[in-house]
């Protein structure tokens, strides 16, 4: 297939290439960015003619993109391009496309970056998963990115695609709304507060079971062709899904990730026996060793990652590790804990690391939740069951790299 | 028993800013004090309390709140001697008019004589003052840039960040305290918790030491350096 490059584009695509081999042998990270953006550099079409003639898959949203990717490549089945983890912008899609020529493209995408990448691969569908608060000091503000989201999807667009959208979440619905193909998933969605005020009109969202609505008449969409409660059913059609990942947020995702293959004409049934055998999704989830320590890795970046994570904890487990770092990453500013339902954690003892730890303990000290602040590691005694360690973007990453 | 309110948390509670009423309620009853933290929701009627909280909040519920409060009994409870404690969005509101969306000019309160124009950038980053020798630590991330009428003191001078306008930082009137520096500011802070306490309850209180101790130590040092 590489032979309907032309010259320019094959040797960006080359350039992509080679970049990315030497900066992994050189051991700078995955190098994935790096030769992204040489490539573009080279050749400002690449991105589009590498993703020409593809079926694309693109997920966005504030939680849950990288799961849902993962679900939707593995649960496609046969050999899927997909983009590394954190890669989520144009020159980790460029570096994903340049790896291989499969038909088949589960890409994850950066919520601001989701418009021009979907003018630019032409995806035939588009994951929307939810809207929530998320490092509020890059100014990102909820209502901002849900306009954005709608005005592409209110303008015309080159080709015709399909939008895969959670009903529950109102920041959600807003955004596709105005979309001319979308397929609204009736999926579980605790985190609602972001979306508490309506976007059509600033009033307050009446929330109950069977759904939610405004008076200025915004409401949950009625035509809902996926539903997920006890079971699954995508367009009719009952679906068996047992995953291997925990928690009602896995449920959803899994659910989202479904309908979307369901649109390219996919198996629901044998995609989610396909789906059911993920046991981790880059790191996330794994039991991993550390000093003697067995640790459960969960990765919660923000209020409804953290609130998503909470529901999963053991009862019974009395120890919860968390880490809090406030880096670039993870935006700088970590008032955003007091959002968080640490609450819940009363009657567990919860021991405190990362840059932020006193600001984490101060959290969970008004929270009345018992709690130690973990300045020396070396003396932290090691208790025989796995214990979950419950950490925000880079943390995470430091706890993936420190753990085997 | 003294009644502490967080006003509309859906809508000016961005930033964990509800926080800031959970701080002054738990240091109260560390020290034996009777009080309850409830909030008041749209269309509720505000509560009899002896404190408000207001919080920070996007473009458009700041408004709705606004026009929501405006004619509520706020501003009548504040002069019959309730307390406010303001922060980003609450600070706007409190003052004469504040923009927002553009330029467009909107009717904040009139409780304090201070307007709010659109700064020229945002202020997204940390902050710290100094007032009376005392520091205080936290985060802004706002639009405004707000000019304090003759007679209103500031709540401190700027040393990093940005505050009103690049030199002071919020305002202290009689019993209106505000600061842009938004989310649980309280919580880093515990100093200003206990003198806003200490205000509200009349009476002086223990030390209490906890873990904000050692965080504000930890962001004074973080700051300066
Ligand atoms: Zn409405």
């Amino acid at each position: 297939m590489s032979d309907r490059l032309d010259f320019r584009d094959a040797i960006a695509r080359h350039a992509t290439l080679t970049v990315n081999w030497v900066s992994r042998l050189s051991g700078r990270g995955s190098g994935t960015v790096l030769g992204g953006t040489v490539g573009m550099k080279l050749s400002p079409r690449l991105f589009a003619t590498l993703a020409r003639d593809r079926s694309i898959i693109l997920v966005t949203g504030t939680n849950g993109k990288t799961t849902t990717t993962a679900m939707a490549a593995t649960g496609w089945g046969g050999v899927v391009t997909t983009n590394a983890t954190g890669s989520n912008m144009p020159a980790g899609h460029v570096a994903a496309l340049a790896s291989d020529w499969s038909p088949h493209v589960v890409l994850e995408v950066d919520e601001a970056w989701m418009p021009e990448v979907l003018e630019t691969t032409r995806a035939r569908v588009v994951v929307l998963l939810n809207l929530s608060r998320d490092q509020l000091d890059r100014a990102n503000e909820v209502r901002q990115m849900a306009d954005r989201w709608r005005q592409a999807f209110e303008g015309s667009s080159r080709h015709t695609y399909t939008v895969v959208a959670n009903a529950n979440d109102p920041m959600v619905v807003y955004a596709a709304q105005l979309a001319r193909d979308v397929r609204w998933c009736d999926v579980p969605t605790q985190w609602i507060s972001d979306a508490s005020s309506c976007p059509v009109c600033t009033e307050s969202i009446h929330f109950d079971e069977t759904g939610w609505s405004c008076n200025c008449g915004f409401e949950r969409p009625k035509n809902v062709t996926t539903r997920l409660n006890d079971h699954l059913s995508i367009d009719g059609i009952d679906v068996e899904l047992h995953l291997s990942l925990p928690g009602d947020f896995n449920r959803s995702n899994a659910a989202m990730a479904l309908s979307a293959l369901r649109q390219l004409g996919v198996d629901p049934s044998g995609a989610a026996e396909r789906m059911s055998k993920i046991e981790s999704v880059a790191g996330r989830f794994s039991v991993r060793r550390w000093n003697g320590h067995h640790i459960r890795l969960l990765l919660a970046k923000n209020p409804a990652g953290f609130a998503a994570m909470l529901s999963t904890l053991d009862r019974d487990a009395s120890d919860v590790w968390v880490a809090i770092n406030a880096r670039i990453a993870d935006g700088k500013d970590p008032s955003w804990l007091y959002d968080v339902p640490f609450e819940q954690l009363l009657g567990h003892r919860v021991f405190c690391f990362g840059d932020r730890r006193l600001d984490l303990a101060t959290r969970l000290d008004y929270a009345g939740v018992d709690y130690v602040v973990v300045d020396d590691e070396s003396e932290l005694e090691e208790c025989g069951e796995p214990v979950a360690l419950l950490a925000n973007y880079t943390a995470f990453s430091d706890w993936l790299a420190r753990t085997r | 028993m003294t009644t502490i309110c967080v006003i509309f948390p859906q809508l000016l509670g961005t930033y964990g800013d509800a926080g800031n009423g959970l701080v002054l309620h738990q240091r109260a009853r560390r020290r034996g004090f009777e009080t309850t933290l409830v909030s008041v929701e749209p269309g509720d009627e505000l509560p009899d309390a002896a404190i408000y909280l207001l919080g920070g909040g996007e473009d458009g519920p700041q408004r709705l709140a606004a026009d929501l409060l405006r004619e509520s009994s706020l501003s009548r409870r504040v002069r019959d001697g309730a307390r406010v404690f303001a922060v980003c969005a609450g600070l706007q509101i409190l003052g004469q008019t504040f923009c927002i969306e553009g330029n467009d000019e909107y009717a904040g309160l009139g409780l304090i004589d201070a307007t709010t124009k659109r700064g020229v950038t945002r202020s997204v980053g940390e902050i710290m003052t100094e007032s009376q020798g005392q520091r205080l630590v936290g985060f802004e991330n706002h639009g405004g840039q707000t000019d304090l009428g003759v007679g209103v003191d500031s709540m401190g001078r700027v040393l990093v960040g940005r505050g009103n306008d690049g030199a002071v930082d919020g305002y202290h009137v009689a019993r209106i305290w505000a600061t842009y520096a938004h989310g649980p500011v309280l919580a880093m802070n515990p100093w200003l918790a206990d003198l806003i306490l200490e205000d509200l309850l009349g009476s002086k209180l223990e030390p209490l030491s906890s873990a904000a101790d050692l965080l504000y130590d930890e962001r004074c040092r973080a700051l300066a350096s």
